[in-house]
């Protein structure tokens, strides 16, 4: 890749930037799960890993929180964004060689960002941990350039009219964008109290809702059509989705803040907000599900429209926990639990990653013109992954439940530790799981490369029979 | 290819988010601009100083730039004796709280007592000084600046205070040391007044950056902790390691915050101590071995200390 770096644009191969940034997601994923791991691994058995004072528990938290969404997840948007922009205008990426550096960039300023939160150096704020140096670097460095790329990619499409999912690309990056400048505003300018605590929660929860669950939507809207050779079902209920993902979604932040001080207007206006999410959730699934119609079969047979249905599938739990979780009827029960723990997974782990597996495994097989190694190794993957992660979203709903249940009896906080205990396990278990799936991941895509049958040109990967 | 009848959407969408952040940003934050600081913000600011995440001066997070708090029980410039009283010692050159370097987010009440009988418009960093937490009696709280009402000096208050607290500091280690990644400091407004005390309240938090309240529960919540169990011993023992008070915690060990030397300057061998703990967690001696007294600048003592302030 990096002798791209400084070669003409029309010497950079197609698809140079979506390989370089699909690589890069993988690696991250598979970094970001380890971490994970071994996080969970510390909350199991705490004295595990004694003497090893680099890998505090304080420290390596917030470094797995940000390699998962800024390396793993951010990363593979970025890699289906490079290939499935173009594709859908009918047209190139607008700069290859601007999508190579963005890549590189990228990678260096996440290592750097994740190197100072590692160290300790943070805001104190979840989610927006980064030091504001950073912070700026991700939106100017990381995001703005990969931005420009799909903007100026769609401006130059040659088809009449735009497609769902590019509606959703060119939206999310750019509300990404401003999420991170404006999210950020209590630390540029040192804004303090509840106006601090609330615009934390105002950036955390509109980077989950404006970039991580619609651009994960928008591969399925993209991978589902594709290679069912179903058209979608309905174009205007895909509008339906985006355009009340702009006007609910990008509302209810202080709904992660209900048993906090803030003006009770505000959490009860986010409240009625965070049920409306509903809203475009049931009009998403609905609209891919019924894009399946008479392709049931493919869910079984094609790995891709495995991962990208079963993402759509769990996000049905997803948003009927979103939805109703965060009203103030339920919401003081499983507040700051492990139940939120394991909804969070759901979203990211569960819903997201799945679709975005999807997007990586397609991506790089048009983009090599190659077809996957091995499906065997690839359903190995799927399991290793779904296994793992219903095993850790059933051990933190439980350990969430026991958790609430405490709060009403007035347990003294250890005896919630105790009983807690074999469901941190099961999570690490379940974790370690989706790490060494990732890993096998790796070696199936490079063997891809490798070894992959060439998929002919005019042709569909699906079309093509494994190599193994 | 121009964006041609997709100008209409674009404009929509434009207008959609505007309208979204004008509504959950703008109109909250005129709210919550609004409220007027209670005693409990006064004193949280004077004890936790500028900012206590990432800032210019103290770009490590070492626990820099940090107000130190008293206690007296005499008047450090006569020397007759006083209630127990709280200042705020402000050495020349660290950073004031916002609500000394911006005293409108305070409140108008707030700010005009402290402006008008708390004279803080008198102080500067480059000079420092003593700050104390009063109520007027109307109830308003309000901040003075000792230095100009009772000539109380940075060193004699230092040299009369019965004890002193890094709280300040310590706010930087629990945030540094992702404290707040388990132990939360926001007990709930619904379930958590029996177990972890009185829920804050709106105006507790002007001036204080970040605010931390946690969102992940792993552990008990420490807003009100110091009042429960105040024993510096305890929590010693429980930084150095927490299995030592409690076997079934699954909090990490601090004992490197302790540094190299301890309070007396005996050097402190962790791997050392690490074999005789575990020999002892295995049964195989009677007496886990001691905890060295941490050393009065080591960040473990800052840490303690606020933990201990957290009343």
């Amino acid at each position: 890749m990096l002798k791209y770096l400084f070669a003409k644009e029309d010497d950079i191969p197609q698809g140079s930037a979506g390989l370089f940034f699909a690589v890069s997601a993988i690696c991250w994923f598979i970094i970001g799960t380890g971490l994970g791991s071994f996080n969970a691994a510390k909350l199991a058995f705490p004295d595990w890993y004694h003497g090893i004072y680099a890998l505090q528990f304080g420290h390596m938290r917030q470094v797995h929180v940000h390699a998962v969404i800024f390396g793993w997840i951010a990363m593979a948007f970025a890699a289906s964004m490079m290939y499935i922009t173009p594709t859908l205008g009918n047209t190139k990426l607008w700069s290859e060689k601007l999508g190579v550096w963005n890549c590189l960039l990228y990678n260096i300023g996440l290592c750097l960002a994740l190197a100072l939160l590692w160290s300790g150096l943070t805001s104190g704020r979840e989610y927006s941990d980064h030091i504001w140096p950073v912070d700026l670097y991700i939106a100017f460095v990381m995001f703005i350039p990969w931005g420009v790329n799909v903007w100026m990619t769609i401006l130059n499409r040659r088809t009449q009219g735009i497609y769902t999912t590019n509606w959703f690309f060119a939206a999310c990056v750019f509300m990404t964008i401003i999420v991170f400048l404006v999210g950020n505003l209590p630390e540029f300018f040192h804004l303090t109290g509840l106006n601090e605590a609330y615009m934390t929660w105002w950036f955390a929860h509109n980077i989950l809702g404006l970039l991580i669950t619609p651009v994960a939507a928008a591969i399925t809207y993209y991978i589902v059509p594709k290679i069912t050779g179903n058209p979608l079902y309905s174009h205007r209920v895909g509008h339906l989705h985006f355009w009340s993902i702009v006007v609910f979604y990008s509302t209810p932040a202080a709904h992660h803040l209900m048993s906090s001080p803030l003006p009770e207007w505000l959490k009860s206006f986010a409240s009625v907000e965070g049920v409306l999410i509903l809203v475009p959730a049931v009009a998403y699934v609905c609209n891919i599900l019924l894009t399946m119609q008479g392709k049931w079969s493919m869910f079984v047979s094609n790995i891709e429209i495995k991962f990208t249905i079963t993402g759509v599938l769990l996000a049905i739990p997803l948003n009927m926990q979103g939805g109703f979780q965060q009203t103030r009827a339920i919401n003081w029960y499983i507040h700051g639990t492990g139940w939120i723990v394991a909804h969070a997974h759901l979203a990211l782990l569960g819903f997201s990653t799945f679709a975005e597996a999807a997007g990586v495994y397609y991506g790089i097989q048009v983009l090599l013109r190659r077809k996957l190694y091995s499906a065997s190794l690839a359903n190995f993957h799927f399991w290793m992954l779904l296994i793992g992660f219903s095993l850790y979203w059933t051990s933190m709903t439980i350990a969430g439940l026991i958790q609430g249940a405490a709060k009403i009896y007035e347990v003294p906080y250890v005896d919630v530790v105790i009983a807690e205990h074999p469901y941190m396990i099961v999570r690490w278990l379940g974790g370690t799981m989706v790490f060494f799936g990732n890993i096998i991941w790796l070696y199936n895509m490079v063997m891809t490369a490798r070894a992959g049958s060439i998929v002919p040109v005019g042709r569909q990967p699906v079309e093509v029979a494994y190599t193994r | 290819m121009a964006f041609r009848e997709y100008k209409i959407g674009s404009m929509m969408f434009g207008v959609c988010l505007s309208v979204s952040m004008f509504v959950t940003i703008f109109l909250p934050g005129l709210d919550i601009s609004g409220v007027s600081s209670t005693q409990l913000a006064l004193e949280k600011q004077l004890t936790y100083g500028w900012e206590s995440g990432f800032n210019y001066y103290d770009p490590f997070l070492q626990g820099k730039d940090k107000p130190i708090k008293v206690t007296l029980t005499k008047d450090p410039r006569t020397g007759a004796k006083i209630d127990e009283t709280d200042a705020y010692v402000f050495k020349p050159g660290t950073h004031f709280p916002n609500g000394l370097t911006h005293n409108w987010i305070l409140g108008d009440k707030v700010e005009k007592a402290s402006a008008g009988t708390g004279r803080i418009h008198e102080a500067t960093e480059e000079k420092g000084g003593v700050f104390l937490v009063q109520v007027a009696d109307d109830d308003t709280p309000y901040i003075e600046y000792a230095t100009a009402t009772r000539g109380w000096t940075v060193d004699a208050v230092l040299k009369a205070a019965d004890q002193q607290f890094l709280a300040g500091s310590g706010k930087t280690m629990f945030i540094r040391e992702g404290c707040w990644w388990c132990h939360t400091l926001l007990p709930e407004e619904t379930q958590d007044w029996q177990t972890f005390g009185r829920p804050p309240m709106t105006g507790d938090f002007n001036g204080e950056s970040p605010t931390t309240f946690g969102s992940d529960r792993k552990a008990p919540d420490l807003l009100h902790v110091g009042s429960r169990n105040s024993s510096r011993e305890w929590l010693t023992m429980h930084f150095f390691n927490p299995r030592l008070v409690q076997p079934h915690s699954i909090m990490p060990r601090y004992d490197y915050l302790w540094g190299d030397k301890d309070k007396e300057g005996n050097p402190i061998d962790l791997k050392a101590w690490d074999k005789k703990f575990m020999a002892y967690a295995k049964g195989e001696s009677i007496y886990p071995p001691e905890v060295p007294i941490p050393a009065s600048g080591s960040e473990a003592r800052m840490l303690i200390d606020f933990v201990l302030n957290l009343k």
